[in-house]
């Protein structure tokens, strides 16, 4: 179970984040949702280490990792798939998947092989530069590269962000798929309709503060949660 | 007639010591060019990161034989190409790319200081290295050995470096860094190892171009770097600073060219061609040879 105290960020003088706490349950699927600015991808980068909070605590099973290196957080299972997708475009899909394993020493044969069989389009392209995929694609070589760390979570920092809806749909059934084969999901999504669908838990986050908590499928039958970001 | 008759008598020996000097620009410029493609940083010290391996190979074999002093002058070279990234470059990860130039700059300054205050300024004799410094004869040309050698050991190492960038672990971080820094820390590479490696092996280059150039050039004094610094400086911009096979051209197309403008009569100028060169590429093809375009980290 990941568990974030009063995590308090702050950039420049400003704080971004201001004091939120919730959990995410392992084998769960939870997202944040929001507006833009509301700190959601802060709070993802926190946790991933490229960001320091300026207070409040993260725990892992327990263990306090709040301000470990990006590179600790990793070998801790905490994985981050950025926002914009961020594949390195010269790099081939295979060498883009073997970067995502850059902590292991083991055979990555058989994790290769895992993500080939939940993105078959990406074996198909194994020998191209990741810059010439299209952005679906790019989409699902980007969580194709984080689950190569074999993470027991992992963050999606707007997976859906510029694709178009039939891909969205298909990156999300990807997102339940890979959370049936054990892997505990945090998202964060302005598609705030289709990730309360499919997550377990949902967290409101607005300017920096959580205002609603509740199982996915309840927020979206919330009125204000409706009114704010379901555009009904 | 008698012109072009005596131009093709010197001609081979031309190209054979232009492909000599040009081996030696590329070993420098792969330096320049390498920390370019992760840092966008010009490295202004490493010329003269080049010089001191001249020094301390100097320095060394007064007090031990040759086939040690060359492992230790390397090692030093190494050693001190990978302090100065620590002291002057790092702090300044996340200052103004104008920063670290000027900091770049300032140990250019402080290294030729260093040396002159050391060294008293004086010029001196480069020891000479057995069997590479030995006389041949070649295309009817008496010729040190190692103008034949440089070329040879030259194309070995950019060999191995890029079986290093394209096949190891290590090569795929430092690819996947010089694009994205963030990224490549999210999939757990420490960026600050990755930046050191790439200052080892750039003073490494260096520190073999030093025995090579030195042998040729025969004596060592604080600025001797400065000229084959820039000019390899030139040959990394030429091919398009950041690329390796960029570098490496440049290198051996300087190299040639001003050996081929020195055959023919006109060395005054040979100089100048190069820097000539350089404004010339800067006008029409920024990107040089072989250069990414330009985009800004993130």
């Amino acid at each position: 179970m990941l568990k974030i105290n009063d995590l308090k960020v702050s950039y420049g003088g400003i704080e971004a984040v201001k004091g939120i706490s919730f959990e995410v349950p392992n084998g769960q699927i939870v997202t944040l949702i929001g507006a833009n600015g509301a700190g959601k991808s802060t709070t993802l980068r926190t946790i991933a280490g490229l960001v320091r909070p300026a207070g409040g605590h993260i725990q892992l099973d327990g263990e306090d990792i709040t301000g470990l290196s990006p590179d600790k957080i990793v070998s801790k299972g905490i994985t981050l798939v950025p926002e914009g997708r961020r594949v390195f475009p010269d790099l081939t899909v295979l060498e883009n998947l073997r970067i995502g394993a850059y902590l292991r020493k083991d055979s990555l044969d058989s994790d290769i092989k895992w993500v080939y069989e939940l993105f078959p389009r990406l074996q198909e392209r194994s020998w191209q530069a990741a810059g010439t995929l299209s952005g679906g694609e790019q989409q699902m070589l980007a969580v194709g590269r984080a689950l190569m760390s074999r993470p027991k979570i992992i963050m999606m920092d707007e997976p859906s962000l510029g694709l178009a809806p039939l891909v969205v749909k298909g990156i999300f059934e990807i997102i339940r798929e890979i959370n049936r084969q054990g892997v505990t999901v945090l998202l964060i999504e302005q598609n705030a309709y289709m990730a309360l669908h499919t997550a377990h838990t949902g967290y409101v986050l607005e300017t920096g503060k959580i205002t609603l908590t509740g199982p996915g499928k309840e927020l979206l039958r919330n009125e204000d949660v409706k009114r704010a970001y379901l555009g009904s | 007639m008698s012109v072009i008759l005596q131009l093709l008598n010197v001609l081979p020996a031309a190209l054979l010591a232009g492909v000599s000097a040009g081996g030696q620009y590329a070993l420098i410029a792969l330096g320049y060019t390498m920390v370019y493609g992760i840092l966008r940083l010009i490295n202004f010290a490493h010329g003269d990161i080049f010089t001191v391996a001249g020094f301390v190979m100097f320095y060394a074999v007064t007090a031990m034989p040759v086939y040690l002093a060359i492992p230790v002058t390397i090692l030093l070279t190494v050693l001190l190409g990978f302090t100065v990234e620590r002291l002057a470059y790092k702090p300044l990860r996340s200052a103004p790319r104008m920063s670290v130039m000027i900091s770049a700059i300032g140990v250019s300054y402080l290294l030729q200081n260093l040396m002159w205050y050391i060294t008293g300024g004086q010029p001196q004799q480069y020891p000479v290295i057995p069997w590479i410094s030995d006389k041949i004869q070649i295309f009817g040309q008496e010729t040190k050995r190692v103008t034949v050698i440089t070329p040879l050991l030259t194309v070995a190492l950019i060999l191995l470096l890029l079986v290093l960038i394209k096949r190891t672990k290590l090569g795929l971080a430092m690819r996947a860094a010089s694009r994205d820094f963030e990224t490549a820390r999210l999939m757990g590479v420490k960026i600050n190892s990755v930046i050191s490696m790439t200052f080892v092996i750039g003073s490494f280059l260096a520190a073999v171009g030093s025995f090579l150039f030195f042998s040729n050039y025969s004596t060592v004094s604080p600025t001797v770097g400065t000229m084959p610094g820039l000019k390899a400086f030139v040959a990394a911009v030429f091919g398009g600073i950041g690329s390796i096979p960029g570098a490496v051209v440049g290198g051996f197309l300087i190299g040639i060219c001003e050996n081929l403008i020195r055959a023919m009569g006109y060395s005054t100028f040979s100089d100048a061609f190069t820097f000539a060169l350089l404004i010339l590429v800067l006008c029409l093809k920024p990107t040089g040879l072989f250069g990414e375009k330009l985009e800004e980290k993130v």
